[in-house]
């Protein structure tokens, strides 16, 4: 059983259809990677398994249909969603915007060891922690979004354009992070990224959008030596 | 020396009835970007059940104080649950008229039960809490309690996981949904949370203005002038703004324009803060990077 299938799923805003009924799916303890250009519906595909846009179709989280669920409802289930432009809670200090993150979790007790373990991803974060969160740079923000749903203990990361914005170097730090927590804490993360070449390199699948449909899927590998991808989205 | 002094003092104690008004509407403002105009109706509806716990049903003072903050709690959620909630997202137009027909039916409801015969309302503070000439003891009273009550709020938004929930979802409801907090519910309580407040407000400026179904019509307007003068969107500024209103009304009443337009210092309040300085004197404005 996949840990997250997608089926014929459709979404639109207001009159705008957006996709056009795309089906994927993945196990657990992987990363996956949507790759697409701008517009394609990358992020619409994430915020339709999040029930953030009206959708048609299944969804489906550890055998369990999902669509049409709350946000609220499908976060407790351990889908922790990175969001595009970060999502941060920019007035509150950077220790609340991770509070936060545990917010729906029965665990009280063991937040505050789980922060700890997160400053140990991002120790900047540590110095950070009493500033307000929308004083932090864009690459701190970045790390701050991530490490907030890593509070939840998520058992799947969906992550939003992780690369946006930030410098080639904070990238590649950002990324390694993001194996090590997928390898040690066996988070299975689904990544959104405009990044190709990066994102292969992070992720086992791939699946490439175009207007709302998928129209190619393999291993990384396979992708990654596909001459269409490597000439449209890897630039070589 | 002794009469300047007691105004300013004075000032204050009714300074801080229009804080936690004004308080009130910065609460729900903050969350919804609306001014609820209904406001001062909602605490003047308390404050008549407050009445009717003490003076029908026989209860002491403070039990009916708590029954009816209680009351004004849960009424305050039935209200955006029921009222507002189906109004979430129209135009501002439309919900400023749900709110001003709340406004009126309220009032006209309480006339209707309650008559438009204006009422003695009891203060519960002892004469020693007054001092001297300054200070008379529903004054203190009514400072202290105004103390305690931002004090309250003040630990729960600060030091409660729910109180962060409540500042999360106002702020940012689409990432307040993602780490799974309940935004509809969060609105709710905090309308709930203003109504509690306002029914505060409402039984301790009702021995000064007297029961009736239009006390609150004055008030509710010094309390737009306080949180306008400390920035609709900063609760100290709310609070600041509370206790210069009440001072500077008195002030002016008793020196320079006279009793009878007191009133009008509040519309050159607003009127002044809105085109000279739109966002009040702490209205902040948030610098982000990007």
């Amino acid at each position: 059983m996949p840990l997250l299938a997608a089926k014929n799923l459709h979404a639109s805003y207001a009159l705008t259809r957006v996709l056009h009924g795309i089906s994927f799916s993945m196990e657990e303890g992987t990363i996956t990677t949507l790759l697409g250009a701008n517009g394609a519906g990358k992020t619409t595909t994430l915020r339709a398994l999040c029930g953030m846009v009206k959708t048609q179709g299944e969804v489906a989280f550890e055998g369990q249909r999902i669509d049409g669920r709350a946000t609220e409802d499908i976060v407790r289930l351990g889908i922790a969603h990175v969001p595009d432009g970060r999502g941060t809670f920019v007035s509150l200090t950077t220790e609340e915007n991770l509070r936060l993150g545990a917010y729906v979790r029965k665990d009280r007790e063991n937040v505050d060891a789980d922060m700890e373990r997160v400053f140990g991803y991002f120790p900047r974060l540590k110095e950070r922690r009493a500033q307000q969160a929308g004083t932090l740079s864009g690459g701190e923000q970045q790390m701050l979004a991530v490490s907030r749903a890593l509070m939840l203990r998520p058992k799947l990361m969906l992550l939003d354009e992780p690369s946006f914005g930030l410098a080639p170097l904070i990238v590649r730090e950002l990324f390694d992070i993001l194996r090590s927590v997928n390898e040690k804490e066996k988070v299975s993360m689904l990544v959104v990224e405009q990044n190709a070449a990066m994102a292969l390199d992070l992720a086992d699948h791939a699946y490439l959008i175009e207007t709302g449909r998928i129209v190619l899927s393999g291993t990384s590998e396979e992708i990654k030596s596909n001459d269409s991808v490597r000439r449209s989205y890897l630039g070589y | 020396m002794d009469a300047f002094i007691h105004q300013v003092l004075s000032g204050l104690a009714t300074g801080g009835i229009y804080a936690s008004l004004a308080l009130a509407l910065v609460m729900i403002y903050q969350a919804t970007h609306l001014v609820n105009f209904a406001q001062g109706e909602m605490a003047m509806f308390a404050t008549y059940i407050a009445w009717s716990l003490i003076n029908a049903a026989g209860m002491p003072y403070w039990a009916a104080f708590l029954l009816t903050v209680a009351f004004a709690f849960v009424f305050g959620v039935v209200v955006e649950r029921v009222i507002i909630r189906p109004v979430e997202g129209a135009s501002v137009l439309s919900v400023v008229v749900v709110f001003i027909a709340l406004l009126v039916i309220l009032n006209s409801v309480t006339g209707w039960i309650y008559t438009y015969t204006i009422k003695t309302f009891p203060s519960p503070f002892p004469k020693e809490f007054g001092i001297g000439v300054y200070m008379s003891p529903h004054e203190v009273g009514t400072i202290l309690v105004t103390l305690i009550v931002l004090f309250l709020l003040y630990a729960f938004f600060r030091y409660t996981p729910l109180g962060l929930a409540m500042r999360a979802a106002a702020q940012n409801p689409d990432s307040a949904r993602l780490v799974g907090i309940r935004v509809g519910w969060m609105l709710a309580l905090g309308w709930g949370l203003a109504a509690a407040i306002g029914a505060v407000a409402g039984m301790m400026v009702a021995p000064i203005v007297y029961l009736d179904p239009n006390m609150m019509g004055g008030v509710l307007l010094y309390a737009f002038a306080a949180a306008l003068v400390g920035g609709i969107d900063n609760p100290w500024g709310a609070v600041f703004g509370g206790f210069l209103v009440g001072v500077l009304e008195n002030i002016l009443g008793a020196y320079l324009i006279g009793h009878e337009l007191k009133l009008a210092v509040a519309l050159v309040l607003i009127v002044g803060v809105l085109t000279v300085k739109p966002s009040g004197f702490f209205g902040k404005v948030l610098v982000t990077r990007v």
